[in-house]
């Protein structure tokens, strides 16, 4: 929930004109609040992550991460996160030459990357539901789930943010500096696909 | 690697003569693209251990890899190598402070013994 | 965006009458206009200006530091007779749970965050916070967070699990009325405000200062202040993880805590002291910022050894990082964990006493001015010394196992948040009343005030270290009539003792809010710098203009504003300090560079929207998740029309620059 209170102020754009002009530092007020807040965001996953760590093998006789993960599918599902920061970059370099047109395409490549990476989880959700590991079941299963669910949000939410950019900028409703908006957007998506990076090494391939 | 990294320093260099309020020096998209291959080249090896079996080296493997990729993406992608250092600074205190504070916590159930 | 306006012909009056407001409505989501209002309610409650946000929140933590104070002079009333039937058990469960999270969470969090709101960008010469409508948004998330944690009284009965809220004891099993739901969103609502408060703050202090302000020119204040918002924003996430825990539990059927599927109970203690020993820090780091700011103006003399007391405050900021397990010592953590802690937390005492003897040396050789804003900064040293010093024996693991869950514990600790921070608190009220309503507090009412609270604390807490080394534990609620024991050291005698100090401190307060009062009615305006001050927050009117500065100052030195009124001056006896100017013709000067254009950020209703959503969020995870989607749509409401607001006006809206006189907008509006 404070994610969405904060993106919104950055993504409000409250600067005037141009990057950071006129503060003492010279740097802009809002890309520091991002990275604060990002600073702020390794402490809530670290934590999540860490209950992960401590109850992973706390499963009693049920199924434990070693029988339930597909690997192959949390591959591919990584590869399109990873992928999907490639293009997050080229829409802030588009919109940092200003190309409107390349900004809002990238911008939408992202979003749907985003969204298959999102479906993926849920159809991975799904399937270990089925084979019986429910959010309740174990220790091990409430960690992950609450783990990789917390990250799901986190890519939704800024699934969000990148569809409602692209309709602000097609109508043009852009509040001062675009291209610091579009990059704000960025560095919250690279954030939660490098927050991806530790949570598949971790979670799925090192072995509990 | 190398291609990259000669690359980076030259971009890190043009990025020490930004300061102000003038837009810090990003490299060009073709640049991006490379680092993303690497980027590729690195999860491959790294889903490759659920198929090859390394042994004990698979988890300092993967934890290198890990850090490699984590690394590339915040200097690179997230422009922390061509920008002021005080957003370094904000992000690594806390990256470092969550890093410092849940290996301590952890450490204090024996997780790292077993 | 209201523009103030202002021909330089006329130049404004140090009082301000000559600035006009024009406003400029614009609409909010193409549908309402803006609250552009400069007087009545909406005034204040679509405000933005960092100056009022400060005075609500400074309203809003009193009002419940009265709630708070009159639970714990219940629970000292239960406590003063034995078998005693005041309070059910309970009750009384109910009641130590919420003073403790009420004090800490509802009074002393947001009265910090009220001097540092408003005193912030004053002190390093900024139009207002960085981000003025997440201000506001902090403010009221807070307000309706510390509402709905309360509302548990009248729905239910509170949370009954004690401060922190130790699993499995916090499980539906053990708890199982609604209170500790309300606990954990009360607090997670509260948390969000004040992580956005810590980022906005911190962005305010790096980025909005004046030119010429370096960091090793700002005011003590400012940079405890600074500090408290890094403990913040690194401590928040790490109790929002285990509030979020300990939810999914109660709400959603999770395991994380249930022992009988092979959880570790720890685990809580772990996260919550990870977040909770920083957070002792930020309770007192306020204060002590406060208080440097005090003892140097009513000693005349500058703060000694500001380098050293900017430093340890940061030293205490990091290695409060590394001792929270002693808070764990009796919980089987092990030799080796619990040597490393105990060897960490002994450190963490030299910063602090760094800070006291720096303090102690900037009375010495100081012509002392005994103002209650003075006395009460003394009784900070006196009284947190005696809690820093029962603290420190706290670190020697063997004394600690005895001391866990005693009365000597919550002497301790009471010694050093009511004698630390809450007498700190109390010295900034005396100090800055002035500056913030143009009157001076009554000084005899004060001086009473003072002295009340001070033998109050000692009545009511020093006590405690006695009961608590005979055995009395912490959180029983009652002691019963065979083992009071005999002589000096019984039970009954001290615990009287004890509950007559509760009350001591209750009529000081009571005195405080009629000062209040009186001072409100009776008493005439106040000087413009009445204490001869040296910080930059006096070098305006009082109460200051909606822009703060009439031109922002450049700064030059450390206590600028001193500097502008003393000059050094060579006498027969070598060279001296002499005053040269006034305060009002430090002023005049400014008046007389006012800049022509300044542009403030307009009023906003989407914070208040906003904030509404959470609340609504969090009843429907207690009740029905219906009520939750419909606070989520509140909630993207509230954000929608964030986004498509502007905070800035158009262009077209400002006035193209006259020629000669040079155009100064904030930097940065939100």
């Amino acid at each position: 929930m404070a994610d969405i209170a904060v993106h919104e102020a950055v993504t409000s754009h409250d600067d005037h004109g141009a990057a950071g002009h006129g503060s003492i530092t010279g740097i802009s007020n809002n890309k520091l609040a991002m990275w604060l807040f990002l600073g702020s965001e390794c402490l809530l996953f670290g934590g999540l992550i860490s209950t992960y760590m401590l109850y992973r093998g706390r499963h009693g006789s049920g199924v434990g991460p070693a029988q339930l993960f597909d690997i192959p599918l949390t591959s591919v599902s990584s590869f399109v996160l990873l992928m999907s920061s490639l293009t997050m970059v080229m829409a802030v370099n588009s919109a940092k030459r200003k190309d409107d047109r390349n900004t809002n395409l990238w911008l939408t490549v992202t979003a749907l990357l985003g969204s298959l990476f999102v479906g993926a989880q849920v159809y991975e959700f799904t399937s270990f539901y089925h084979e019986g590991v429910g959010f309740t079941t174990s220790l091990f299963s409430s960690s992950f789930f609450t783990l990789t669910g917390f990250h799901g949000v986190h890519v939704s939410i800024g699934v969000i943010m990148l569809l409602a950019m692209v309709a602000i900028i097609s109508r043009n409703k852009v509040a001062g500096d675009k291209a610091e908006v579009v990059e704000m957007i960025g560095l919250y998506w690279h954030f939660v696909d490098v927050v991806w990076v530790v949570i598949f090494t971790l979670v799925y391939l090192i072995p509990a | 690697m190398s291609a990259v990294t000669e690359h980076a320093e030259q971009d890190e260099h043009a990025g020490h003569h930004a300061h102000g309020g003038e837009e810090p020096h990003v490299p060009k998209d073709s640049y991006f693209i490379k680092v993303a291959l690497w980027l590729a080249l690195l999860t491959a090896l790294e889903t490759s251990t659920y198929w090859i079996h390394l042994g004990g080296f698979a988890t300092p493997a993967l934890l290198i890899m890990m850090t490699i990729k984590f690394f590339m993406i915040v200097m690179i992608f997230m422009h922390l190598k061509f920008d002021n250092k005080l957003f370094s600074l904000m992000f690594y205190i806390g990256l470092g402070l969550a890093i410092f504070v849940y290996c301590v916590a952890l450490s204090t159930f024996q997780f790292f013994a077993r | 965006m209201a523009i103030i306006e202002r021909t330089s012909a006329v130049p404004a009056t140090v009082s301000g009458a000559g600035a006009t407001a024009l406003l400029t409505p614009t609409q909010s989501l193409g549908v309402f206009r803006r609250p552009v209002a400069a007087t009545g309610w909406r005034a204040w409650v679509f405000t933005v200006d960092h100056k009022k946000i400060g005075i609500m929140y400074g309203f809003v933590a009193m009002f419940f530091f009265v709630v708070g104070g009159c639970e714990a002079l219940l629970i000292r009333l239960q406590l003063a007779a034995p078998d005693n039937t005041v309070l059910s058990a309970g009750l009384y469960n109910e009641m130590f749970t919420m003073h403790a999270t009420t004090m800490v969470f509802l009074f002393v969090m947001p009265m910090a965050a009220a001097f540092a709101n408003y005193f912030l960008p004053l002190q390093v010469g900024a139009r207002d916070v960085a981000f003025p409508r997440l201000n506001a948004l902090s403010f009221w998330l807070f307000l309706f967070g510390g509402v709905f944690l309360n509302t548990s009284w009248f729905l239910g009965g509170a949370a009954d699990g004690g401060w922190f809220m130790y699993s499995p004891n916090s499980s539906r099993l053990f708890s199982p009325s609604h209170g500790v739901d309300y606990w954990v969103l009360g607090l997670q609502i509260i948390g969000i405000a004040s992580l956005v408060s810590a980022i906005n703050l911190i962005v305010t202090v790096l980025n909005m200062r004046a030119p010429g302000m370096k960091l090793m020119n700002m005011p003590v204040f400012t940079w405890m202040v600074l500090v408290v918002q890094f403990l913040l924003l690194f401590a928040l996430p790490v109790i929002t993880v285990a509030l979020f825990l300990l939810s999914f539990q109660r709400n959603f059927g999770a395991a994380f805590f249930d022992v009988g599927k092979g959880a570790d109970p720890l685990l809580w203690q772990h996260l919550f002291w990870i977040f909770g020993h920083p957070e002792v820090y930020i309770i007192i780091l306020p204060s002590f910022g406060i208080i440097s700011e005090v003892l140097p103006t009513f000693s005349r003399k500058p703060l000694f050894g500001y380098k050293f007391v900017v430093f340890s405050g940061a030293a205490i900021g990091f290695v409060g990082w590394g001792v929270w397990a002693h808070h764990m010592f009796a919980s089987g953590l092990g030799p080796v964990s619990v040597a490393v802690f105990s060897v960490a937390t002994m450190l963490i005492a030299i910063p602090t006493g760094v800070k006291i003897c720096n303090w102690t040396l900037t009375l010495w050789g100081g012509k002392l001015w005994f103002s209650t804003a003075m006395m009460f900064a003394i009784g900070v040293i006196v009284l947190f010394s005696i809690g820093g010093l029962s603290g420190v024996t706290h670190a020697v693991a063997p004394a600690d196992t005895q001391q866990t869950d005693t009365y000597h514990i919550v002497g301790h600790f009471h010694y050093v948040i009511v004698g630390g921070a809450v007498m700190g608190l109390f010295s900034g009220f005396y100090y800055w009343w002035p500056k913030v309503f143009g009157k001076l507090l009554n000084e005899r009412l004060g001086k009473w005030n003072f002295w009340l609270m001070f033998f109050g604390v000692n009545l009511t807490f020093a006590p405690m270290h006695i009961l608590g080394m005979q055995g009395q534990p912490r959180r029983m609620v009652v002691w019963p009539e065979k083992l009071t024991g005999e002589g000096f050291f019984n039970l009954a005698f001290w615990n009287k003792i004890a509950t007559l100090g509760s009350f001591t401190i209750a009529l000081g307060v009571l005195l405080f809010l009629i000062n209040v009062v009186y001072t409100a009615k009776k008493a005439g305006k106040a000087p413009l710098d009445p204490w001869d001050a040296r910080t930059l927050e006096w070098m305006t009117a009082s109460p200051p203009k909606e822009h703060n500065f009439d031109t922002i100052p450049t700064i030059h030195s450390l206590d600028e504003f001193f500097h502008r009124k003393y000059e050094e001056v060579d006498t027969d006896k070598g060279p001296r300090l002499v005053r040269v100017r006034s305060a009002e013709e430090v002023l005049a000067a400014e008046e007389a560079k006012a800049d022509t254009h300044i542009h403030m950020p307009s009023p906003s209703y989407w914070p208040i929207v906003l904030a509404l959503g959470l609340p609504i969020i969090a009843y429907g995870v207690i009740y029905n998740l219906l009520l939750s989607v419909v606070g989520a749509a509140v909630l993207l409401l509230g954000v929608f029309g964030w986004v498509l607001e502007p905070s800035v006006a158009e262009d077209s809206d400002y006035d193209p620059p006259a020629g000669g006189s040079e155009t100064k907008e904030l930097s940065s509006v939100g």
